[in-house]
């Protein structure tokens, strides 16, 4: 027998079932998965739009506004400037095709290594309970862009934030064919309370995350 | 990690004249006991959540088997290698015989309780690998050798000061005690290790049954590292440690950064499904789970069961006036506080803990903020039991109890003892009717007076009050 069924069995065994898997209890189970229900969450109605800005905002985030997603690259510009961060990165594929250079910034659309100094993302959807960006891998969004550089630049649709982690859920299940290998959910600059319990932002991803919000 | 918990009594004797931990323990309980309060207050439907998340745990527990079977399909569907593991020697042999076969000269984990439980360090450092723990915290310890002192702030008993010598001694560079300067000088050191190393092992807080997913949270962001830059990921977690789905982790996920940092969220929380996908340019080739046993299948059915709800906050441990004075360190395991003092027991033995179900004064402070309603000292008392009825308690407490077994049984004798005793306290009390110094209770005086008994005794006005109502 192998360690498998061996711990299978005991666990059967201490809760008094048969040795076999019981099928009805397995048909009961993959039912649950499969409508997978949601449990009671806050219920206080909010303006999705406003909380994400205000809870982003409270976890150090910084968030700038653009009419359309062409603006993007001028105010990344201006946001780098302003932090004399030189005006290089590398971004997503799907920002490739913004025009960086007419705004004075050298982007390169590629996974980042670990000197990259800027990385500029896209976001699946914005939450906005906890002001938080989800986002998803894929051969052309690569996680290492939102997690090597010291300055991460998220670009985020107002359109896509939702309130919820549930609703979030929601949004891959319609329109995502299962989960990609990385779904990370980001919230803020990276940050330690390890020594003294004392916060510090910029622990081993970035230290600056900027959310450029589109269409709000 | 080794097991020192019948030190308990020595070691906290120590742990109460060190300065430099009464003070980063009492910080404790203002960042994380008022955070924590605050953070619940803020959250709308606090009780309902709470509730689900029990539920949530509990229905999990009940079909773990099931549950356990359809992770394993669904995270293999996906490419995952899933591996059983019975014992802690299991988990270190399964990690060892993967660096082997994937040629792993270096590891970089991110925290696991789980693999302090296996000592996994050790045993890959016996087998010529190195391994460099990544989280800030574990770091610090893997400098230092030290075990971690909580579950989720391991480094909370070291001053800067301390920090800033380990880093001057090992980094070899100019020292520095700002603290922001100490973390960026972790951050370079560790980036190179990030990108060389062949292995990345973490924990799970979760793993999801519905998709074959492992998720961790964490602040630093070295979790995500972990998890996608070395060629080979292994996560490592317990078998309880699984949740039916998205939904059911989303709840749980509003409750453990609340309970554990006094956040809202953590930093990050990573879900990773499968490997490295085809046309994929970044993650591990090969990613395998190890699901460990060690001891957990025992408690199913039994009356420590809800044990296993336990999602690892350590709320318990910071509200527990016991480990609020004497820190983790004493309990002499992984575990500290009042999770670890009914974990330690169970996993590595009764005989082997003896202080720890009694080190609690059952204020039941855990009970009420454990996220998950894990009635902590009703474990600790069923412990307490156990030990009793195994005969593992010293023979003086033995002989005493039945001797007070005795003597309650037999109420004129009872009368008799308990006016003496009192008396006998009441001159041992002197004019200002307070034992500063009580043969036989030092243990107790030594910290503070008893208020001597004064006046008749519970029975004397007991049986006087009976007297007057039959006469009226
Ligand atoms: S026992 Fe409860 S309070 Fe303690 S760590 Fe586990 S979940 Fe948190």
């Amino acid at each position: 027998m192998s360690a498998r069924e061996r711990i299978l069995a005991r666990i059967r065994e201490r809760q008094g079932k048969p040795y076999e898997i019981d099928p009805v209890e397995l048909a009961a189970v993959r039912t649950h998965l499969a409508a997978h229900p949601r449990s009671p969450g806050p219920r206080d109605a909010w303006d999705v739009n406003v909380r994400f800005r205000e809870r982003a905002t409270s976890l150090a985030s910084t968030i700038d506004e653009a009419a359309v997603l062409s603006d993007v690259p001028a105010l990344a510009a201006q946001y780098l400037r302003g932090r004399e961060v030189p005006p290089r990165a590398v971004c997503w594929r799907e920002l490739g095709e913004l025009d960086w250079r007419g705004a004075g910034l050298d982007v390169e659309v590629r996974p980042a290594h670990g000197d990259d100094l800027v990385g500029i993302t896209g976001v699946f959807c914005g939450i906005s309970e906890t002001g938080t960006l989800m986002t998803l891998s894929s051969p052309h969004s690569p996680s290492t862009v939102s997690l090597l550089p010291e300055t991460h630049i998220a670009v985020l649709q107002q359109a896509r934030i939702v309130r919820s982690m549930e609703d979030a859920w929601a949004l891959v299940r319609t329109e995502v064919d299962g989960l990609p290998r990385a779904v990370s959910f980001i919230s803020g600059p990276s940050r330690t309370a390890d020594i003294e319990q004392t916060v510090t932002l910029g622990a081993h991803g970035p230290y600056r995350v900027h959310i450029i919000i589109v269409g709000g | 990690m080794q097991l020192t918990s019948n030190r308990f009594k020595q070691t906290a004797r120590a742990k109460l004249a060190d300065t430099d931990l009464q003070a980063a323990l009492n910080k404790l309980q203002t960042n994380f006991v008022k955070g924590r309060a605050d953070r619940v207050a803020e959250l709308d439907n606090f009780e309902a959540i709470r509730d689900a998340a029990t539920a949530i745990r509990d229905r999990a527990l009940a079909h773990l088997d099931v549950y356990l079977a359809e992770f394993e399909r669904n995270a293999t569907a996906q490419g995952t290698v899933v591996h059983w593991a019975e014992t802690t020697v299991d988990v270190n042999r399964i990690v060892c015989e993967l660096a082997a076969r994937y040629g792993v000269r270096k590891a970089v984990k991110s925290k696991s309780m789980v693999s302090e439980e296996c000592a996994l360090n050790d045993a890959l450092e016996a087998a010529g690998i190195e391994v460099v723990e990544t989280d800030l915290g574990e770091y610090i310890l893997q400098l230092a050798k030290e075990p971690p002192s909580h579950i989720v702030a391991p480094v909370v008993h070291k001053t800067r000061e301390q920090v800033s010598d380990l880093f001057e001694a090992r980094h070899h560079r100019p020292r520095t005690t700002v603290i922001a300067d100490l973390t960026r000088e972790a951050r370079e050191v560790l980036r190179p290790h990030f990108l060389s190393a062949q292995m990345g092992i973490t924990g799970a807080n979760f793993v999801v049954a519905e998709t074959g997913s492992t998720l961790i949270v964490t602040n630093e962001g070295n979790g995500r590292m972990v998890t996608s830059l070395p060629r080979v990921h292994v996560a490592i977690t317990g078998i309880e440690k699984v949740v039916p789905t998205l939904e059911d982790v989303t709840t749980l996920l509003r409750l453990l950064p609340r309970h554990g940092t006094a956040q809202t969220t953590t930093n990050y929380v990573s879900v990773t499904t499968g490997p490295r996908r085809a046309d994929d340019s970044e993650g591990p080739e090969h990613f395998h789970v190890i699901l460990v046993d060690a001891g957990r299948s025992r408690l199913l059915g039994g009356d420590m069961e809800a044990m296993l709800r336990c999602i690892r906050c350590g709320a318990c441990m910071n509200h527990c006036p016991v480990y609020q004075s004497i820190g983790g360190h004493a309990y002499g395991w992984v575990y500290p506080g009042p999770m670890g003092s009914v974990l330690t027991p169970t996993y590595a033995g009764l005989e082997n803990a003896l202080d720890l179900p009694h080190a609690s004064t059952l204020c039941n402070q855990c009970g009420v903020v454990c996220p998950v309603k894990i009635p902590l000292p009703d474990l600790l008392r069923k412990l307490r039991e156990k030990q009793f009825a195994r005969g593992l308690r010293p023979w003086s407490e033995r002989a005493g109890l039945a001797i007070w077994g005795w003597t309650a049984r037999h109420p004129r004798v009872y009368a008799l003892l308990s006016a003496v005793g009192a008396r006998l306290l009441n001159w041992l009390g002197g004019t200002d009717k307070r034992i500063r110094d009580l043969p036989g209770g030092k243990g107790w005086t030594v910290g503070r007076d008893i208020p001597a008994p004064e006046g008749k005794t519970f029975r004397a006005l007991y049986a006087a009050r009976r007297a007057e109502n039959v006469r009226k």
